[in-house]
């Protein structure tokens, strides 16, 4: 999993727009104003700075075969038996299959439902199309792991740092061990006053 | 100039015995108390520093940094390591909140262990600050339907949710308010915090605790000295003696320098939400606001900063 220590720049960043407004004076336009100087100030389109997408190790970008040369644009809905075969999608309903969130003609992106292109990085758009509930929650902080400072810089995780957007259900893990129970703590000469 | 004119009684007392008088009545008093001390209460190890120590509230800053430099020397002795000691203030305009989503604890006890890592709890015996219940889903919230041992294969099990206790931070808190001698208190951010060295050890803090969120420590506690988190706080993870109660203290050592407590660092499914109740924009706040929420044992007027939602 990787992980990089990024700012909070969800918050910081409507706050920056808005000292910029004040300080050139024009604190009457603000919502106009404010949202192009937020974009221009952050890396991705929102704002929100997200660590690098779990690829399995070698495998992006997906262009080094994807290149419409070594490997054919194919849109037929199929199983697939030469690569990919590790991936079995269990995610929604059993019409879906990968060219509904892969982009067909740019493979190293990911596609919205209207047709437009999202970054891996950017993933969380696509996965909040449908669960728009729990984008809404991730945004505050909610939903989702944050770690870091609570008043401060944090670290955020994509959603799927955590679910497998092929299987997303969490899962199950072994349990760290339970406490001793009373029975058979062992009382050692003068362990107790 | 008068820096130099009042040392002048102090350099010439080496010399004349009569100036010396107040200093050696000191002393030998010092040493009479703990001597008493040693006789009556059978600790030979406590030193006589140690068992004039007042309550740490009442300590001046020049007291304060004696106790510490004590503290960490003992540390240093024991441990064969520096073990830093502060006493960082509570932030103004912060009050910890702390929300735990029980739709998504999956029991796994990261939490606990992380724990008991970070806060030097005593590995043997045993004592750990968040206990982790496996409850009925057919029961719902029932602490008679609950089991704290449970270790099967793979958590969830089917059937049951889980629900992590730990010390509740109530605004009005039972255990605070029956200490004899005032050693645990509520500090300004919330935090309910023990001096471990004004603690008698009398355990009528766990008797009124209702989340049996207080542990006492039964036998001398022994953590390997590799094991020993060196960052530490006074009222917080700094090791404990044998004979006081300990509390999660929201990692206090932690989160006054803005850091997140252990228990949200580690848990693997974000279940665990902690910020400022006075910020409305923080994470807490949101929660509180959109969530459908509930206090535990809320019936008995203890008030906790300590919530438990439903994010789904």
């Amino acid at each position: 999993m990787n992980r990089s220590l990024i700012r909070s720049s969800l918050r910081a960043a409507p706050i920056l727009a808005l000292l910029l407004v004040f300080a050139t004076g024009k604190a009457s336009a603000e919502t106009p104003a404010a949202k192009p100087a937020a974009k221009q100030a952050a890396p991705t389109p929102e704002g929100i700075q997200v660590p690098k997408p779990p690829f399995t190790e070698g495998i992006f970008p997906c262009t080094a075969c994807h290149d419409g040369k070594a490997v054919k644009l194919n849109t037929k809905q199929r199983e697939l038996k030469d690569m990919h075969t590790d991936i079995e999608l269990t995610h929604g309903p059993e019409s879906r299959w990968c060219l509904d969130c892969h982009d067909a003609n740019d493979r190293d992106h990911l596609k919205l439902a209207s047709g437009e292109k999202v970054e891996f990085t950017a993933s969380y758009k696509l996965c909040g199309q449908c669960h728009g509930d729990k984008l809404r929650d991730w945004r505050v902080g909610i939903h989702g792991k944050r770690t870091g400072m609570w008043n401060g810089p944090k670290q955020y995780l994509l959603c799927v740092h955590c679910h497998n957007p092929h299987q997303p259900h969490f899962k199950p893990m072994k349990p760290l061990p339970p406490p001793t129970r009373p029975e058979a703590i062992q009382v050692t000469k003068g362990g107790a006053r | 100039m008068t820096d130099q004119e009042t040392r002048v009684p102090a350099q010439g007392c080496e010399d004349t015995s009569a100036a010396c008088g107040a200093g050696g009545r000191r002393e030998f008093l010092g040493a009479a108390v703990a001597a008493v001390a040693t006789a009556l209460t059978g600790c030979g190890k406590v030193s006589s520093e140690e068992f004039l120590q007042h309550n740490f509230r009442e300590l001046s800053k020049d007291e304060v940094a004696q106790v510490i430099a004590r503290l960490e020397k003992e540390y240093k002795d024991k441990f064969k390591k520096d073990v830093k000691v502060a006493t960082t203030e509570p932030i103004p305009g912060v009050i910890f909140g702390y929300a735990l989503d029980l739709s998504r604890c999956i029991g796994c006890r990261s939490c606990v262990h992380a724990c008991v890592k970070e806060n030097n709890q005593s590995r043997k015996p045993e004592i750990q600050w968040i206990r982790v219940l496996e409850m009925d889903k057919e029961e719902g919230v029932d602490l008679q339907h609950a089991e704290q041992y449970y270790n099967p294969d793979e958590v969830p099990r089917e059937g049951h949710f889980y629900m992590p206790v730990q010390c509740q931070q109530c605004k009005k808190p039972p255990c605070t308010k029956v200490c004899p001698v005032g050693a645990t208190w509520k500090e300004k951010d919330g935090i309910v915090v023990v001096d471990y060295n004004w603690c008698i050890g009398c355990r009528y803090c766990m008797a009124a605790c209702p989340y049996g969120a207080r542990h006492f420590n039964w036998g001398e506690p022994h953590i390997d000295a590799a094991d020993v988190n060196p960052v530490t706080h006074y009222l917080g993870n700094r090791p404990r003696p044998k004979g006081v109660v300990e509390k999660c203290t929201f990692c206090v050592q932690r989160t006054r320098k803005g850091l997140y407590p252990a228990c949200v660092e580690i848990c693997p499914t974000g279940s665990r939400k902690f910020g400022n109740l006075l910020d409305p924009k923080s994470e807490i706040r949101q929660t509180l606001e959109t969530k459908r929420v509930f206090k535990l044992k809320e019936d008995l007027n203890t008030q906790p900063t300590f919530f438990y939602f439903y994010g789904v």
